[in-house]
């Protein structure tokens, strides 16, 4: 076997490597947070007044993970996760109203109301995805990675799921391929306790998740995902490592989810007051906050700008969702195959 | 004012419980504060606040059962509206309004089945040109090599395929020609090679993915239907998924049960998905330049006792068979016998011992079964009035059982008899030679159902 481990693995939550940045670009990092929670809160609210239907996942804890990591590509690199896939979608650039008026199933929707939450795609901005099978967009978010490799463009795919998808075959079939072939992947484990209801204790018989791409030669830490900084930070050595021909590179981001798992969670498999703790110790916006005001990097006016001017950004991205039209009849039949062009 | 409503936390419920207030009359209310905490006989969710104000009302207590989805249940004021705390009065439970009841459904005409069909392509016209005698396998390395001159997105992945040139021998030479980077042999590991070429054709590469066997491709079902054939249609068209998927399929020889079944009819049942199961060599090259010129997923079944038969081939490499056309193998009277993949074999064998017996059978090719050339097989109907379907596979929910429904319902009264399904045995396939002679449909059993569609 040609690969052997190039680094030894190392978890360093508690010795987060933070990375540097300007004020105005923690401003950034709070805003684009809180772009993602606020739209959440407002697609469980819609969710709960019937506007939204069916499965609906929301990534409201889990923020800084994808913030910090698409702080840290470059335009061109490609994006691809499961299906708690909304803030991965704004993070992206995606437009919030084209979002929202998907979930509520509209003709403006991203996928014109045919995919809804779990199935949006913008190939302008380089998002694959918005999958629903637990462990597919592995091997997928691979394939996004072999492409960039064939045509040496430079570019790396970053794909994303959960520590429960860690349990699935195809992960390790990925990262066998991705090591072998050094494929330019950073899978980013978001590893938020659980899957649905099962905890990884009682999941998963090794509970080091990173330590588990170890065996292929591929590098790997754990991070503190509830600190954008430490996110950024990984993500940005991640990522140059890929780009360099390196080959693939595992990122376990240790976040929490503060919701159910979907809209419709018995809550029974973990107490309260963990939620809360996570929500009151380690919340990913309010450490962001706290960093602004006590450095002097921003005063609660400027804070306050920022939240009244994300809060109008989802008034109308939840207007628009449910103004526009559904789908026309029509839309059923179209989009199931491509035309052969001559 | 705003008014605060009881939210559903599934799409089916009507009422819960308001298991407990987290904010009092007269709090301050920030988005994303924790409100009250609504309860069902299945779930209990947190309910956060979305807008910001004062909460100035509470309309419904802790512990109250039985509140309708969407009845208001407090009030928020906003910043300068008068905060007017009132004590909390009980509602009393409502009929619950179901908040996802689907709209009434219009009266339309009964629905279409499929897609309004796209105007079928013209069938390729009859080859005069110079010809080559080729075998199958000789045909689609032909192929595959033709497409990877002309585009240099495409390339070839799968077990074996590169140094040891294919487990059957069909991609003799493509190493050398294209080099590792565009012939790349795998680790068996057929569920993410199978999701790793969807990737990178989302990307806008031309994978063509090799199974070694249709067999093993079951471990990689789920990106073939879930991840290649939706993705188009679940993305409002913005994604593509240009895919081939090729290798054998159905029975090779002695192999037993796990080695041999046909998987025409579990993909021909995916929309999205492009099925395509040839017989002659010409068509082997002509339809697999088609499949990887395509941008849909094509699902391409060859058949291993095929790869040997040699046929002539038009030499032109623009030579292009278009998918969704049947090919009149020998025009007849008496009775339409439909095959495919190496089933035309077995029914031409059965239409010649049937030409001696007085009875003129059509044969017809499919070649295509996803999208499956209704067209031809009623037309051909409609002249001998009379159906036997030919597959591998077995007889329940096949491709046997589609046309016959089909024609049920385009040539009905065109029919002087119900039509008849040779298929394999409803059985695994087994390993003796006798049985397994007995399983796969042979000349005799087509003899036998055309004469008894023709009551003879
Ligand atoms: C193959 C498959 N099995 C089961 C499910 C049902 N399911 C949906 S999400 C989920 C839990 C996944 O947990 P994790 O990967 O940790 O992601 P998280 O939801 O925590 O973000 C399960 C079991 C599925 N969608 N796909
Ligand atoms: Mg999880």
């Amino acid at each position: 076997m040609a690969v052997a481990a190039k680094r030894k693995p190392k978890s360093r939550p508690d010795e987060p490597v933070e990375a540097e940045v300007s004020a105005e670009k923690l401003l950034d990092l709070y805003r684009a947070m809180l772009l993602i929670r606020r739209f959440e809160e407002k697609a469980g609210q819609m969710y709960g007044m019937g506007l939204i239907g069916g499965f609906c996942h929301l990534y409201i804890g889990e923020e800084a993970v994808v913030t910090g990591a698409m702080a840290a590509v470059e335009p061109g690199d490609t994006v691809i996760t499961a299906y708690r896939d909304h803030g991965h979608m704004l993070a992206c650039g995606m437009d919030p109203k084209g979002v929202m008026a998907e979930l509520t199933g509209r003709r403006t929707g991203y996928s014109h109301g045919k995919g809804g939450s779990m199935h949006m795609f913008s190939r302008e901005k380089n998002f694959f995805g918005g999958h629903g099978i637990v462990g597919a967009c592995v091997p997928l978010g691979t394939g996004l990675g072999f492409a960039h490799h064939y045509r040496d463009n430079k570019r790396v795919s970053l794909t994303f799921f959960g520590d429960g998808a860690m349990n699935q075959g195809q992960v390790y079939e990925s990262f066998n391929m991705a090591a072998l072939w050094k494929l330019p992947v950073v899978y980013i484990i978001e590893n938020n306790r659980y899957g649905m209801g099962t905890s990884i204790a009682r999941s998963s018989a090794s509970p080091n998740l990173f330590g588990r791409a170890a065996p292929f030669g591929i590098p790997g830490h754990q991070i503190d995902g509830m600190n954008v900084l430490a996110v950024i930070a990984a993500v940005q050595e991640a990522v140059e490592y890929a780009r360099s021909g390196k080959g693939p590179y595992v990122l376990e981001m240790l976040t929490y989810r503060y919701r159910g798992h979907s809209m419709s969670d018995p809550a029974k498999y973990r107490s309260k007051d963990e939620v809360s703790r996570m929500r009151q110790e380690h919340d990913p916006i309010d450490q962001v906050r706290k960093r602004l005001i006590d450095g002097g990097l921003a005063d609660e006016n400027r804070l306050k700008e920022i939240d009244n001017a994300v809060k109008a950004q989802i008034t109308e991205a939840a207007d628009f969702a449910q103004q526009s039209p559904e789908p026309d009849p029509s839309e059923l039949w179209t989009d199931v195959y491509g035309e052969v062009s001559a | 004012m705003v008014d605060i409503l009881m939210p559903a936390l599934s799409p089916t419920m009507t009422e819960g419980k308001l298991a407990k207030w987290h904010k009092q009359v007269g709090d301050a209310i920030k988005a994303g504060d924790v409100l009250a905490e609504i309860e069902t006989d299945k779930a209990t969710m947190e309910f956060e606040a979305v807008d910001e104000g004062t909460l100035s009302e509470i309309l419904v207590p802790e512990g109250s059962e039985h509140i309708a989805v969407n009845a208001p249940i407090a009030r928020i004021a906003g910043e300068g509206e008068p905060a007017k705390p009132a004590a909390a009065k009980p509602v009393a439970p409502q009929p619950a309004a179901n908040p996802a009841a689907p709209p009434p459904a219009p009266k339309a005409p009964p629905q279409a089945a499929s897609a309004p069909l796209a105007p079928r392509l013209a069938a390729e016209s009859e080859w005069t040109g110079p010809s080559t005698t080729l075998t199958v396998r000789d045909a689609l390395r032909d192929a595959m090599a033709e497409e990877m001159r002309r585009d240099g997105d495409v390339f070839l992945i799968g077990e074996e395929v590169a140094e040891y040139q294919g487990a059957y021998k069909v991609s003799q030479g493509l190493l050398a020609e294209f080099g590792a980077r565009r012939v790349i042999d795998t680790p068996i590991s057929e569920h993410a090679f199978a999701g790793l070429g969807v990737g990178a054709a989302m990307a806008g590469l031309r994978p063509i993915v090799e199974f070694m066997t249709w067999n093993f491709a079951m471990q990689a079902v789920d990106q073939l239907v879930n991840s290649a054939a939706k993705t188009r249609y679940m993305s409002g068209g913005q994604m593509s998924c240009p895919i081939v998927f090729r290798g054998p399929n159905g029975a090779a020889a002695r192999v037993a049960a796990q080695h041999s079944q046909d998987y025409a009819s579990w993909y021909a049942h995916v929309p999205g998905l492009k099925v395509i199961a040839p017989y002659t060599a010409a068509d082997h090259k002509g339809l697999l330049k088609a499949a990887i010129r395509d941008p849909n997923p094509v699902i391409f079944l060859e058949n291993e006792i095929l790869y040997g038969a040699s046929f002539p081939v038009p030499s032109d490499p623009d030579y292009i068979v278009p998918i969704g056309r049947a090919r009149i193998v020998r025009p007849g009277e008496h009775v339409t016998i439909t095959a495919y993949s190496r089933m035309v074999e077995v029914a031409e064998r059965a239409a010649d011992a049937l030409a001696g017996e007085g009875i003129s059978a059509e044969v017809i090719d499919l070649r295509t079964l996803r999208p499956l050339d209704i067209e031809t097989i009623v037309d051909s109907v409609k002249k001998t009035n009379r159906l036997v379907s030919v597959e591998e596979g077995w007889a329940f929910a096949g491709i046997g059982a589609e046309i016959a429904a089909q024609i049920m319902e385009h040539a009905f009264d065109w029919l002087d008899a119900p039509p008849a399904r040779v298929a394999g045995k409803d059985v695994p396939m087994p390993y003796a030679a006798n049985l397994e002679h007995l399983a796969l449909p042979q000349p005799d059993d087509i003899v036998a159902a055309a004469k008894a569609v023709g009551y003879r």
